[in-house]
């Protein structure tokens, strides 16, 4: 084996900073983090496309822009994207970049898993969005439930897109789960205790936790789907004695605590800009950090509630019920201590603290419209409406994406050493604000009117006209808000990178390094003796710190970039990938063998690399 | 990087790098890994016993049954060989033993306990595959297909699961032995063979929780 | 979960010999026979006379023999009797979850009652 490290010899020590090929073998995590931000921002922009052509379908009763099967691809693929390939790694952009930072560390535990899971994540969202050009999009909801799913009603390839893709990306996720798990709880600076780490990193953890836990239960349900469509089992089919409830029930164990990975991170990152922008400690930090782990625990005992519908009799009914009702209190917690940390506090507004503030306000709504569906009888009627659809929208919209727009405004300037402007932020803000109201206020009216979800269209004389319209209206403001947003980064990216380390005053690690950061992020390591390690510093020193200069970065040993993580990540879509083309290709086992070669070659080769 | 090589016995899971829990980072990982896959196999778990005696048509696990073999419906017995899967469970626990005392070989530099034991370890996976194998196409010519009926998918995709782990860990394991041989095992490297042993020992784990369950509950 | 950066890993914990690892090999192999033995003395396979003595305990002994097994390979093989308190709890947990999944689902299904459909 030494003989395959000599012949990487002479380029390990020089990698190259520039250029393609340095991004393709890049293992430092402020470039995945990069990766992952523009790769999932792309991904939601052909999201928010795929509701704008929705939303334009539904302005006028029985409209026919797009056909009643495209409509269902579109639901299906905007679902699909704004979760696993939005939310989700936009999310990762931020575990990335700013995990590191922020606990003093030089990189994650694993860097070449790290770059792997990137690229799992990269392949996997191109091989389900290859659907399209086929006309084989994923077009049985999100959620895919079984019977729909199976052979008989689903007979073409859309399915196996869907449930093949997620089973790529659920490996992206799991191991980026493991690594930012062991990175929080080993690679911690001297003195930054566990209830020492920022917000961001606590709730970072109890996500990847959720992860971990969550993902093995949806892959075990896809697999049981794939092996009815093709196998010639029946674990969701009743001719063959199986039950199609058990899909629901293995989705949703996994499904609920989904719905707390997409919003815990952005709860972190509201916990982080509210002190900074109130100039005051967070209130109530073990509350918070306690009351976070309790809906991640409580988050597995809830998931029945999506199935109130089902037949489930009272017993369980009741069980989930009170189980949901509960959940709702430590998010109170939540709710009331940033509260606390707003009220009394130098109050800087600028667009960050709008945005945190925004998704403050907009979760709220959707956590009532929740515990409204917390209550069996209620959401009977409300099931499967409108209704529904403005609650996730609310929290998932409203909560989560305006915490990452939050975030995405609060550390720009450390990931790229320029300001974004102000008042195009601003400007962003308040038309993201207004459409996004806009929009999902009035789903709640035409939800409880009797408006369902997933149609295509909907007759005139129902009343379901006016706020339709208005919605559409909102969405295209809502829309409109973005291209101020890219306005604000393509002028802004083209200014010189010359913004102050510290912008905003901030309390965590990250704020007392250069923006953007050396590639070894820290000379020397601050000391850690509280969760605010930069306003001490600050305190001790009476005033604002020096702009730190950049340091040497001699002997510092970085881990060697490496092409091996996108060779294995290529070998997994092959392998997986290739179950596609089962029935539709002959001898395609002849791929699904060349992707197992290609995944065992590259897992070889990179575990007999050298990672240093 | 090893400041560790002038001390004579240098302590075997110290992680090259000071972690904040001194433990080494990959073995917090294969913990986590190991948690994870907890709740894999549990709905593995689950999805066998919710669908235990459900199924619409047999070959069953003990009982006799109307099955279809050869395009005929007719009587067929229960299908477990208890006697077969018992040796192999027994071979799988002894497995874990001899992964253990590799591993002491290991860290104290015995090369020939460390080759042995672990020439047994790999010796006893591919026993356990070798025996599941027979079983599989033993089921197969009593008329279970894998649709067959719930207990045959429910049966084959659980325990199959569980034999590509162990295939899985019989590869780790045996391209371990071929460093071992090669000398490139030494007690500063232990650390490699106990990330091995601990996914070998979840896997012989898992058998414990799936032996009782899936063979001797009637 | 302190910083103590290292500092508490060198040596701090014992090991087991190879006479324990052996004790506790015989002891899962015991273990089970003895579950083996129950289940066929449960359904008859050891005579009549031993099957109403041992069928109603089958379930019992199987859960309570194969924790032991369990707990067993966790804590001696697995090492964590001696190491350290966080992986002992990075295992603990995912087990309650997963326990608290197949309990769920069992209930949910009504596993324990005959002749009621899905």
């Amino acid at each position: 084996m030494a003989a395959s490290v000599l012949d990487h010899a002479p380029a390990a020590h020089a990698p190259a900073k520039t250029g393609v090929w340095s991004w393709i073998t890049t293992v430092d995590h402020k470039r995945i983090g990069i990766l992952y931000g523009a790769t999932a921002f792309v991904f939601f922009l052909l999201g928010g496309l795929e509701a704008l052509i929705m939303r334009v379908q539904l302005m006028k009763p029985d409209n026919t822009l797009v056909s009643a099967e495209t409509f269902n691809s579109l639901f299906t693929m905007h679902g699909t994207t704004m979760i696993f390939l939005g939310v989700m790694p936009l999310s990762a952009m931020f575990f990335n970049y700013f995990i590191p930072l922020q606990i003093g560390a030089r990189d994650v535990a694993f860097p070449r898993l790290n770059a792997f899971s990137y690229w799992v994540f990269l392949l996997g969202g191109l091989f389900i969005n290859a659907s399209f050009l086929i006309n084989a999009a994923p077009n049985a909801g999100w959620f895919g439930y079984a019977n729909l799913t199976e052979n008989t009603y689903s007979p073409g390839l859309n399915t196996d897109f869907w449930v093949l893709g997620l089973q790529i990306l659920g490996i992206a996720s799991m191991a980026a789960a493991i690594n930012f798990f062991v990175t929080i709880v080993n690679l911690r600076a001297p003195g930054m205790k566990m209830l020492r780490m920022p917000m961001f990193v606590w709730m970072s953890f109890i996500t990847q936790t959720l992860l971990l836990l969550a993902f093995p239960v949806i892959t075990v349900a896809l697999v049981f789907l794939m092996m009815d469509r093709h196998f010639g089992t029946h674990f969701f089919i009743p001719a063959g004695g199986g039950d199609p409830v058990l899909w629901q029930h293995l989705f949703w164990i996994f499904g609920h605590p989904e719905v707390y990975i997409l919003i815990l991170p952005s709860f972190g990152i509201v916990s982080e800009v509210l002190p900074v922008f109130s100039r005051k400690p967070l209130f109530g930090y073990t509350a918070m950090v306690f009351s976070g782990a309790f809906i991640a625990f409580l988050g597995f005992g809830v998931w029945s509630h999506h199935m109130f519908s089902t037949g489930m009799g009272p017993f369980a009914d009741s069980f989930f019920a009170l189980s949901t009702m509960l959940i709702a209190v430590p998010t109170g917690v939540k709710i009331f201590n940033w509260l606390g940390t707003l009220w009394g506090g130098s109050l800087q507004l600028r667009t960050p603290l709008y945005f945190a503030i925004g998704m403050v306000a907009q979760f709220i709504v959707g956590g009532l419209s929740g515990v409204m569906h917390a209550v069996p009888p209620a959401d009977l009627q409300q099931t499967d409406t409108y209704f529904v659809v403005a609650h996730f929208h609310y929290v998932l919209f409203g909560g989560a994406i305006f915490g990452l727009t939050a975030g995405a405004y609060y550390w720009f300037p450390k990931m790229s050493g320029r300001m974004l402007n102000e008042t195009l932020g601003k400007l962003h803000f308040w038309m993201m604000f207004l459409g996004f109201n806009i929009t999902f206020f009035p789903m709640h009216f035409l939800g409880l009117n009797g408006m369902p979800r997933r149609v295509y269209t909907y007759p005139a004389g129902l009343n379901s006209e006016f706020w339709n319209r208005v919605e559409t209206y909102g969405a295209l403001l809502l829309g409109a808000s973005f291209l101020v947003f890219l306005w604000n980064l393509w002028a802004t990216l083209r200014k010189p990178a010359n913004a102050p380390a510290d912008p905003w005053r901030g309390a965590t690690l990250e704020w007392l390094i250069p923006s953007p950061p050396q590639e070894f992020n820290f000379g020397e390591v601050p000391p850690v003796n509280s969760s605010t390690p930069a306003w001490d510093l600050r305190r001790a020193r009476g005033g604002p710190l020096p702009e730190p200069g950049h340091v040497s970065g001699a002997g510092i040993h970085l881990p060697r970039p490496s092409y091996w993580p996108a060779v294995t990540a290529i070998g997994v879509l092959g392998v997986i990938g290739s179950i596609l083309l089962t029935h539709a290709v002959p001898h395609s086992y002849a791929i699904t063998l060349t992707g197992t070669a290609i995944l065992f070659y590259g897992v070889y080769r990179w575990a007999f690399e050298p990672a240093f | 990087m090893s400041q560790a090589a002038a001390i004579a016995h240098p302590p075997h899971d110290v992680p090259e790098h000071p972690t904040a829990t001194g433990i080494d980072s990959r073995k917090v990982a294969i913990w986590a890994l190991i948690g994870s896959e907890c709740l894999f196999f549990a709905s593995l778990i689950s999805t066998y016993l919710v669908y235990k005696g459900k199924s619409l048509i047999g070959p069953l696990p003990h009982a006799e049954s109307q099955c279809v073999l050869h395009g005929k419906l007719q009587t067929c017995e229960g299908v477990f060989e208890i006697p077969l899967v018992t040796a192999g469970t027994a071979v799988l626990l002894f497995s874990s033993f001899f992964v253990v005392l590799a591993l002491y070989g290991a860290q104290k530099g015995n090369r020939k306990m460390l080759i042995g034991w672990l020439t047994g370890t790999v010796l006893s996976g591919m026993f356990f595959v070798g025996m599941q194998v027979y079983e599989f196409t033993h089921f197969y010519h009593k008329g279970m297909g894998y649709g067959t009926n719930l207990f045959s998918s429910t049966f084959f995709t659980l325990t199959g699961f569980h034999g590509s782990h162990v295939t899985v860990g019989v590869i780790w394991l045996a391209t371990l032995l071929v460093l071992a041989i090669r000398g490139k095992l030494p007690p500063g490297k232990s650390l490699n063979l106990e990330l091995a042993a601990l996914y070998w020992h979840f896997v012989d784990v898992v058998w414990i929780v799936i032996f009782p369950t899936v063979y001797l509950l009637r | 979960m302190d910083a103590t950066a290292g500092s508490h890993a060198r040596g701090g914990h014992s090991h087991p010999t190879p006479g324990i690892y052996f004790k506790v090999a015989i002891v899962l192999f015991l273990l089970t026979a003895f579950e083996v033995l129950t289940f066929e003395a449960g359904r008859g396979g050891l005579g009549p006379a031993l099957r109403p003595l041992f069928e109603p305990i089958v379930v019992l002994v199987l859960v309570v023999f194969s924790g032991a097994k369990f707990v067993l390979v966790a804590l001696f093989y697995m090492h964590l009797k001696d190491d350290s308190r966080l992986l002992a709890n990075l295992f603990a947990f995912p087990l309650v979850i997963a326990a608290v999944v197949i309990a769920a689902l069992l209930v949910l299904f009504r596993y324990w009652r005959e002749g009621v459909g899905p």
